[in-house]
């Protein structure tokens, strides 16, 4: 236990663990992308998304387990960044007049700022899309037509968008550095070059987008609601 | 003043085995009551603390810079040299011996530098086992290369950063003993006087370069490892802090200042680019491997671009003037060859002090890609500091100070006639006589320190009643201590009109004309008068900005100018009064069709000079050298 | 011929001046005339310096020593870059034709709570020698080692350690590091010795001491922006810390061994 503390309490041992739980969210991100995309499949999408949803509550046990774990990360994430970055930022009390960046990057830099952002939006989207409190016109077990309704809000479509690039720049850095902090990357001439990271990013964040913004321009339009749905009403 | 050298009887080949065998010990129970003081962190001074503190001794150690990982010894390049014979070619012991002894054209003791060759070896199992990351071959061993024109391959190497990684070897020990508690570390802080109880060493008086606080520590034995005193010379390859303040002020107290005048011109260094210069930069000799070295045969030329010399306007003067040797010659030849050319009007680039190092041939030969591979790196400095590629353009080469042979008289035990003050490193005369081979620095440094001390300390203490806590009250520490309070304070008080740094250039300038690379009665002569003069000059008219009680740059190189002002004077003694001509030592009125000559019969010795007072002429003392085991010979390399 | 061109600049130096490690301080400026675009620029120091002491002021103090880039010594955030505008290059060996004529360039002291102002430009490093101090070396005394090639070391790894081995202290990775962290310092030493078999011993405890002694400094955490590498004037890759953060995980889980009492009688 005292070792474990003492991990805990090391600025590298926090920078694991947020390298850990930041790649356990990278995966969860990336799922959740990818069940998102049967928003296209046409005319079936309601009854995909309803599928899909009703296959995530196979087993309620494992579903809340799931859930409890992400939690559990991001509970670790956050609080280990908000450490370090108080560690950090009592590393420099006085800043310098003029500092000019050679290599870092804007998602390097605005990792915390981004990370608040993406907090934030956590909240809003469970708000929103899970518990539905949030939402103008929400039912239960029908993603496909809660997002829709949810986008025809212009202003929430555009944070979500907002949001996702967010996301995007937090994976430029985060899923890079996550692998170079755990030391699973083998030596390299070119050790700052990051070209998986970056597909991944983006991928992610337009994957993610693609949904709003197709409702915003019209491409989504309200379907009725799941035929296994119906038949239940 | 007695200089007993202590050589242990006996075979040369056995006299440090027996030596060890015979000397006295002391019980391990004991170390921890005896205090050494250690002053300087380079190679010699790091590996002394270390091992001393691994013995037991209590062990405090001082240095100007702000960590002990910074001392000079970090700036060697080359390598090391270790009679290991790993490559099968002949070396051994005894020929390591010989090489070292006829480099410095016999004017070193045989018994000292046997064994320096006999410690060669232990030295690179210590520093290989400290995780030193030598150079290595394909198969996992040790690699080596021939150095200086060594006809064997027995130097070690780490890279161009040899030095670097042996005193980071010695530090990271250091460091190891500091966590421990063996070893008290004073960085930033400059020892300025040494304190002598009933003629013993027994403290020092050091000022805290932060704080400006002045204080006595005392001890059962002072070690001053504090490197060389090229910066008489103001422009030189030391780090700007190297100083001779340490030694200087113990020659002061009574330890005899031995063969001042024996000085290391190294030929390819980067000329002065301007007035402004603070130091010179050192090429690898083995630049002159490929390049060719020369000058535009007319005076009228110097003017013009090299490309616009034709060949038969070129004066490729050590191949003219050393057929066999050609731009191989050694380093005092070579360094010689190119100021005569530059005395005679032929020099290039600013102020005629240069010679060209040309590969506009070898890249002919070997093409470009050949020439970066072996000297890219070089090239890239080179360019780096003087903005031309020399590739394209000839590289401007030209002598400078790079190594001081002479230093603080020690006998076999490394201690000085002071007892109890023991000389390590570059800092003591003793291993390289008139002229040290390359790769031979690095090696002593970690001999003294290593492998001497650890056991030649233990016999000057053994038996010693260990000094008292009040000690640092006595009426010589309180007086030495007074010294340094009062000399700091006239320092600053004397608020003249010229900078530190204008008398030490100008001192500077004189060294370099009349004690530099070629000396002759009339310079010296005309020296010792002129620096006498600048002294008085100083201590009328310098400016000391700033106080005494906190960080100030100033005062500590004041306080080193002042010192570098009086052995200045002691050098140019030293040279007027060795009427020949050795190693680094040349008398243009001693010379023979263009050589040294050396004149056996009246100047195998040692010369140590003793501190007579303020105002007073030292006086001289000799060591006779005493060659048992090898014929004394001319150096010849036409 | 001489030299590039024999051109002189004049410049603006806009200097941090701090009397004492307690003082505040503040930037001054001064007129730099007439350098030499040959002089490097502790040489261009060296001349404003000089001009200063010769009108009884105060010389602007930095710390300095071997001026061919290899002690560490020198080190200064020279227009918000670390030892300045050319890559790997310390502040010694930077010249002054990086610079244009009538610039004005800022100059400022490492900052990091690790690295107290001592004054001016100087700073307090010696918070890297209790890093090496805690566990940057092997623990062999002298005298007992055995012979140098008894140990067969693959040329790649000599190399490899050598890479890391570079490292020269000066600092520029902390000043650089958004978070003043000081992990490619520590990092390039436990790499060093961890690539060596004479630092498998010690290997893992190494890698706990080193890295908690960087906490215990109040250096910040490694977020891998990657500005210590550029600032690097040796070019010490980041891809140490990836040895350095595989050690101290492997070390957290075995555990510090804790040592039987010893073999007295």
């Amino acid at each position: 236990m005292n070792a474990l503390w003492k991990f805990w309490d090391s600025s590298l041992g926090k920078k694991i663990v947020m390298a850990v739980t930041g790649l356990a969210g990278v995966g969860f991100v990336v799922g959740h992308m990818v069940g998102n995309l049967q928003m296209f499949a046409g005319a079936g999408a309601a009854d995909a998304m309803h599928a899909y949803a009703k296959l995530l509550r196979t087993s309620m046990p494992l579903l809340w387990a799931v859930r409890a774990g992400l939690l559990a990360c991001v509970v670790l994430h956050v609080t280990a960044a908000l450490q370090l970055a108080a560690r950090n930022r009592a590393a420099r009390p006085q800043g310098y007049q003029q500092v000019t960046p050679q290599a870092s990057t804007f998602a390097s830099r605005t990792m915390l700022l981004g990370g608040i952002l993406l907090v934030t939006f956590i909240v809003v989207h469970i708000l929103d899309m899970t518990l539905g409190v949030a939402h103008p016109n929400f039912t239960h077990l029908d993603p496909y037509n809660n997002l829709v309704f949810g986008f025809q809000r212009p202003l929430m479509a555009a944070f979500y968008v907002l949001a996702m690039a967010a996301l995007g720049a937090h994976l430029v850095h985060g899923a890079w550095a996550s692998f170079r902090t755990l030391g699973l990357r083998k030596a390299s001439e070119r050790p700052l070059h990051r070209t998986i990271a970056v597909a991944v990013a983006i991928i992610v964040a337009l994957g993610f987008m693609s949904v709003p913004i197709a409702v915003v321009i019209g491409a989504l339009q309200p379907q009725g609601a799941a035929s296994e749905m119906q038949a239940s009403r | 003043m007695e200089l007993n050298s202590s050589i242990p009887s006996g075979p040369l080949a056995d006299k440090w085995t027996t030596h060890k065998a015979e000397i006295k010990l002391v019980n391990p129970a004991n170390k921890r009551k005896y205090t050494v003081l250690v002053v300087g962190s380079g190679l010699a001074g790091a590996s002394a603390a270390a091992t001393l503190a691994e013995l037991g001794y209590n062990v405090k150690c001082y240095c100007f810079q702000d960590s002990p990982r910074r001392a000079h010894s970090i700036a060697a390049q080359g390598g090391i040299n270790a009679a290991k014979n790993y490559q099968n070619d002949g070396d051994s012991v005894h020929r390591l011996f010989y090489d070292t002894i006829k480099g410095g054209d016999f004017r070193a003791r045989e018994a000292n530098v046997h064994r320096l060759a006999e410690i060669s070896v232990h030295i690179i199992d210590q520093c290989v086992a400290q995780g030193v990351p030598f150079a290595r071959e394909y198969g996992g061993l040790l690699a080596n290369r021939s150095f200086g024109g060594a006809q064997v391959s027995r130097t070690f190497y780490a890279r161009g950063q040899t030095g670097q990684q042996l005193l980071l070897g010695a530090y990271q020990a250091l460091e190891k003993e500091i966590k421990k508690g063996g070893v008290t570390m004073f960085p930033r802080t400059e020892m300025l006087d040494v304190v002598l109880v009933d003629g013993h060493a027994k403290g020092i008086v050091v000022r805290n370069l932060v704080t400006g606080a002045v204080d006595t520590h005392m001890g059962d034995a002072v070690l001053l490892c504090t490197g060389g005193y090229g910066n008489v010379f103001y422009l030189s390859t030391n780090a700007k802090g190297s100083n001779v303040t340490a030694t200087w002020r113990a020659h002061r107290r009574g330890a005899a200042f031995a063969n001042p005048c024996y000085t290391q011109i190294h030929p390819t260094c980067i000329p002065q680019s301007g007035e402004y210069q603070s130091k010179l930069t050192l090429m690898s000799e083995s630049l002159r491997n490929d390049g060719r070295v020369w000058v535009p045969r007319r005076a009228e030329d110097v003017g013009k671009r090299p490309d616009e010399i034709a060949d038969a306007d070129r004066d490729y003067f050590l191949e003219r003037k050393y057929p066999s040797y050609g731009n191989l010659s050694p380093r005092d030849i070579a360094s010689r060859a190119a100021k005569e050319v530059c005395d005679e009007g032929r020099g290039v680039g600013p102020g005629g002090l240069g010679v060209y190092l040309d590969f506009r041939d070898s890249i002919r030969r070997s093409g470009e890609k050949t020439i970066a591979e072996r000297y890219g790196n070089l090239f890239d400095m080179y360019q780096r500091i003087t903005d031309e590629n020399p590739y394209k353009v000839p590289m401007r080469i030209y002598p400078a100070v790079h190594y001081t042979m002479g230093g603080l008289w020690v006998d076999y035990n490394l201690m000085s006639n002071v007892p109890g003050l023991f000389v390590l490193g570059e800092a003591n005369f003793s291993d390289h006589g008139a002229n040290r081979l390359g790769a031979s620095a690095l090696m002593q440094g970690l001999a003294d320190g290593y492998f001497v001390i650890p056991y030649t300390l233990g016999h000057y203490l053994a038996g010693r009643a260990p000094v008292g806590a009040g000690a640092a009250e006595s009426p010589s520490a309180r007086a030495a201590q007074a010294d340094v309070e009062a000399r700091t304070g006239k320092l600053l008080s004397i608020r003249g009109r010229r900078t530190v740094q204008s008398f030490h250039r100008e001192l500077g300038r004189i060294m370099w004309d009349k004690c530099g690379m070629a000396r002759d009665r009339a310079g010296l002569e005309w020296a010792i008068g002129r620096i006498g003069e600048l002294r008085a000059e100083f201590w009328e008219n310098v400016t000391v900005p700033g106080s005494g009680g906190e960080l100030n740059q100033s005062l500590e190189n004041a306080g080193r100018v002042a010192d570098f002002l009086e052995l200045g004077e002691l050098m140019c003694r030293d040279a007027l009064h060795r009427e020949e001509s050795c190693g680094g030592h040349f008398r243009v009125e001693y010379q023979e069709a263009g050589e040294a000559k050396r004149n056996d019969d009246a100047f195998a010795y040692v010369a140590a000079w003793e501190w007579k007072g303020e105002g007073q002429v030292q006086a001289l003392h000799k060591e006779p050298l005493v060659y048992e085991n090898i014929q004394l010979q001319t150096r010849s390399y036409k | 011929m001489g030299g590039s061109s024999g051109r002189t600049l004049n410049l603006t130096l806009n200097v941090w001046r701090q009397a004492g490690p307690g003082s505040a301080g503040g930037f001054k400026t001064y007129q730099a005339k007439g350098i030499s675009t040959d002089a490097s620029f502790l040489e261009m120091l060296d001349v404003v310096n000089e001009e200063l002491a010769a009108k009884g002021e105060e010389p602007i103090a930095f710390d300095h020593d071997c001026r061919e880039g290899i002690c560490g010594s020198c080190g200064m955030l020279i227009n918000g870059t670390a030892h300045g505008p050319w890559k790997m290059t310390t502040t010694c060996q930077l010249h002054m034709r990086a610079f244009r004529d009538g610039e004005t360039i800022t100059i400022e002291p490492w900052r990091a709570s690790a690295f107290p102002v001592v004054k001016d430009l100087v700073v307090d490093r010696s918070a890297f020698d209790r890093i090496i101090s805690a566990g940057g070396y092997v623990s062999i005394a002298t005298g007992n080692a055995p012979d140098g090639n008894a140990l067969p070391i693959p040329k790649v790894d000599a190399d490899a350690a050598m890479d890391a081995a570079e490292c020269i202290g000066c600092g520029a990775c902390v000043a650089a590091c958004p978070n003043a962290s000081a992990s490619l310092f520590t990092s390039a030493k436990v790499s060093h010795l961890g690539k060596l078999p004479q630092g498998q011993p010690e290997r893992y405890r190494r890698a706990l001491r080193m890295v908690a002694q960087m906490d215990l400094e109040h250096f910040g955490g490694c977020s891998l922006h990657g500005e210590c590498m550029e600032a690097c004037p040796k070019g010490i890759s980041i891809d140490h810390i990836m040895q350095m953060n595989r050690d101290y995980v492997a070390a957290s889980w075995k555990g510090e061994p804790i040592a039987k009492a010893g073999g007295a009688g």
